[in-house]
């Protein structure tokens, strides 16, 4: 399959301890067992603890590029949370980006304390909307919870992304990238989320 | 079955860059492995310790940075190949033994790998550990891509077995926590056994003769590194601009180059062996152009060494234009990406390049910071660091004399933040709380009435804290020692210590009980549970009272995160909305605003408390904090 772009960029973006790591390794590995070469480049560490984190993934058919996307060179967004996907699009964004957006909030320390407001969702999206070419959401951690973890929302997220038809993410080749890189026991609920995701996400209008 | 063990040469895999060395070093043979946990360095040994049952291979998690040094180094002295990882304020600690390793020498190959932290994304400093390499006089090598982390870490050891010194690998944040692929090579096949030889002991005496013959080996391993792939030149015959780069700089540069179009104007010269410099390649290069732009994270050390080099062979070269740190061509501190790099070539050959239009940027600009809400560290949900906080912030009020709390580095570093409500107000290097306290604690003399705390995590007592403990015991030092013991090296991703009762390769062992450690050490020990907020600031605002001797209070409770894999949720908790009184309570939302923990919500609607149960971890410590009984924590 060829992308739109080569390298084709892409930034997951969440909130520490959204699953980050692990769905930005899942679905390089996806790729990898496909022939595609890959470099992810993460943000952790410090910032593990409740900040902004993001992983940049870069795929490519023709050569290796380094972790970190230029400015202005993000081709999709995958955002675990609504404001930071809207965050990235400072660096990152131009015209042409793609958003698939978990629409759950993750309220920072400062909102809770009252110290500065959260957005209205849809005036966030909207304003999301003006700055790509295309916004894909849906309420994965939602989904997550009803399968008994919110942690399952990163696999959610990349289940929904599997129907956009943007890279070559099927089904199976999920499983083989979650059997090479968890325990087995987990297969089956990680399965699910995945189901879920491709059944839930939606265009949002223009 | 991990990627690490997997004996398929010629597959092509998704590897970090820590687990590329870590493969790397399997496949050159390697049998003891030692570190103390660091980011970015940690997976190293982490995914080494996961594969040495499999594959008879010993690795450990050291005490500190300088035992493993020792701990590779013995392998190494009995002719076994070892490796030992560290971040690079591990490097200071471990450096006393390192300068007298060099003049001794080693036996089987033995690699030293130095994860730097440019920006220090998780570090308190972003110390660039190359220059040890020059002091010590010892090979360093610097990998630019994945694949190269893999095939230099194999290589080093041939390396250090060749010359008989320990080779040092310098890794980055950039590569250590990137995946990228890498093609496996052969597993190795035969392992020698150990012996050491007694009738040659291993010395730095006599040190002119060892330091003379340093000196010496170091030639020869530049000599090496002149023939090494690991340093090539990529670029036109005679460019207009030479950038000299390494490490991560190597595909930010390339892929600059080729956003701008400017392939054929500015050549490359890549270094990967960058202690001793390779003279001869870089003469060969370095007459290409005479403007030459350095790349590098953090400090100028290519730079410098390079224009030493140019100075002591001026005759053979024409006048250059240095550019880089010095110049301002590129920033001085932090690290690196490729928007820098491009801003500086941009600007040294004038090329005109527009990423995006100038109104997106600008428009994306004006929306974060309208609708995104910045992010300020904090604890995680149920952290009971939090608790600990909470306690010595209302011990300290209740107290009244302006108390000190010293730190250090862990998670709880962020007390120094509003997430520990700003309670420490020192953090440097591991074990210097109590380092610092032991000097607070003489100062009374001097009419000093403040009382002294220090707060030391459980990893971090063994690491550096226990020599101030007997030198505050010995020389009647006097404070209160907080040691917040959450069971786990939390920070670096929950490495097993001392007091865990685990290796670092599972099997059990015997605990280092921190108590009676203290108690043998003849200091008054106290331990309590930090999610009993009100023990605790008792607890804390009597031992503050006594102010003879040193006195240890011991907060045990698991890390949130360790719990959570095991158990869901202490309690279940939520917001009685009846009962919530909201702003009209007085209590000024002591939950949300002032305790701060990310498993609360505030509704703006109804203006009362919520529990976020995507979130909470259920250590019901705000059910304890509320002043109208609001919030409810039932037992699961």
């Amino acid at each position: 399959m060829a992308f739109e772009k080569d390298p084709f960029n892409i930034i997951i973006t969440g909130v520490g301890g959204q699953g980050n790591v692990l769905a930005s390794q899942l679905l390089g590995q996806m790729l990898v067992q496909q022939g595609y070469m890959i470099t992810i480049g993460e943000t952790y560490g410090a910032s593990q603890r409740g900040g902004s984190v993001m992983s940049h993934i870069r795929v490519s058919q023709r050569d290796q590029f380094s972790p970190l996307i230029p400015e202005g060179k993000c081709d999709l967004v995958v955002g675990l949370e609504p404001v930071e996907a809207l965050r990235v699009l400072a660096n990152y964004g131009n015209p042409g980006v793609l958003m698939l957006i978990n629409t759950r909030p993750i309220y920072p320390i400062d909102v809770i304390a009252g110290n500065a407001s959260y957005p209205e969702l849809s005036i966030l999206l909207k304003k999301i909307q003006r700055l790509s070419r295309n916004v894909w959401t849906l309420n994965a951690t939602e989904i997550g919870l009803e399968l008994g973890d919110p942690i399952f929302s990163n696999i959610v997220m990349l289940g929904a992304l599997s129907v956009l038809d943007l890279l070559p993410l099927h089904r199976e080749e999920f499983q083989k990238a979650i059997e090479e890189l968890l325990p087995s026991h987990k297969l089956h609920l990680n399965m699910e989320a995945f189901e879920r995701g491709r059944e839930a996400v939606q265009k949002l209008p223009v | 079955m991990s990627i690490l063990s997997k004996d398929s040469p010629g597959k092509k895999t998704l590897f970090m860059g820590n687990e590329a060395i870590a493969r790397g070093a399997i496949e050159a043979g390697v049998q003891v492995c030692a570190a103390y946990p660091g980011n970015p360095s940690s997976e190293i040994i982490g995914s080494l310790s996961q594969v040495a049952e499999e594959l008879g291979i010993y690795v450990e998690w050291s005490v500190n940075e300088k035992v493993a040094v020792e701990v590779a180094a013995a392998a190494s002295f009995a002719g076994l190949r070892g490796l030992t990882a560290m971040k690079q304020n591990g490097l200071n600690v471990a450096s006393d033994f390192l300068f007298n390793l060099n003049l001794t020498g080693s036996k089987g190959g033995l690699v030293i790998v130095v994860c730097d932290d440019p920006s220090a994304l998780s570090s308190t400093n972003e110390e660039d550990s190359r220059p040890y390499a020059k002091m010590c006089d010892l090979p360093l090598l610097e990998p630019a891509t994945v694949q190269e982390a893999k095939e230099m870490t194999r290589w080093a050891f041939d390396l250090s077995e060749e010359l008989g010194l320990p080779c040092l690998i310098r890794s980055v944040t950039r590569l250590s926590h990137a995946r990228g692929i890498a093609e496996l090579g052969n597993m190795p096949k035969n392992r020698p056994n150990p012996r050491f030889d007694t009738s040659r002991p291993i010395i730095p005496q006599p040190v002119m003769l060892t330091h003379k013959a340093l000196h010496d080996k170091i030639k020869k391993c530049q000599d090496r590194f002149e023939e090494s792939a690991f340093n090539l030149y990529r670029g036109p015959e005679r460019p207009e601009l030479l950038v000299v780069t390494c490490g991560p700089g190597w595909m930010y540069v390339r892929e600059a180059l080729a956003n701008m179009g400017a392939e054929n104007r500015a050549g490359i010269v890549k270094l990967g062996t960058t202690w001793p410099l390779p003279g001869s390649f870089l003469m060969e290069h370095l007459k290409k152009a005479n403007r030459i732009l350095f790349v590098e994270e953090v400090d100028p050390f290519l730079e410098n060494n390079i224009k030493e080099f140019c100075a002591q062979r001026a005759a053979e070269l024409e006048v250059k234009t240095f550019l880089g740190k010095a110049s301002g061509n590129l920033p001085d501190v932090g690290e690196i990406n490729p928007d820098i790099v491009t801003g500086a070539i941009q600007q040294v050959l004038k090329v005109s390049y527009e990423p995006r239009p100038l109104q997106y940027t600008q428009e994306a600009a004006e929306a974060v910071s309208l609708f995104a809400p910045s992010r300020e560290l904090g604890f995680c949900a149920g952290c009971p660091h939090r608790a600990t906080y909470w306690s010595v912030k209302n011990a300290l009020a209740m107290d009244g004399r302006d108390g000190i709390l010293l730190g250090d580095i862990g998670c709880y570093a962020l007390g120094v933040r509003p997430a520990g409500f700003g309670q420490m107000k020192t953090c440097h290097a591991m074990g210097s709380g109590i380092g610092l306290a032991n000097g607070f604690g003489q100062l009374e003399r001097f009419g000093l009435n403040q009382p002294v705390l220090t707060v030391c995590g459980d990893s971090t007592f063994y690491h550096a804290a226990i020599p101030a403990l007997v030198n505050a015991r010995y020389n009647r030092s006097n404070f209160l020692m907080l040691i917040l013991d959450n069971s786990a090296t939390a920070m670096t991703g929950f490495q097993p210590h001392p007091g865990t009762g685990r290796t670092a390769m599972g099997a059990e062992a015997p605990v280092v009980e921190i108590e009676g450690l203290c108690k043998a050490l003849g200091a008054q020990v106290e331990v309590k549970n930090p999610f009993d907020v009100q023990d605790t600031t008792e607890a804390i605002y009597k031992l503050l009272q006594d102010r003879e001797g040193i006195k240890v209070l011991i907060l045990r409770q698991e890390c949130a995160l360790v719990r959570v894999k095991r158990q869901k949720a202490l309690y279940k908790v939520r917001v009685n909305q009846e009962q919530c009184i909201g702003q009209e309570c007085g209590c000024n939302r002591r939950c949300t605003r002032i305790f701060k923990c990310p498993g609360l919500a505030w509704d703006p609607v109804t203006g009362k408390a919520q529990i976020d149960e995507a979130i909470c971890t259920g250590c019901g410590v705000c059910a304890d904090i509320c002043p109208q009984s609001a919030i409810l924590k039932e037992t699961i």
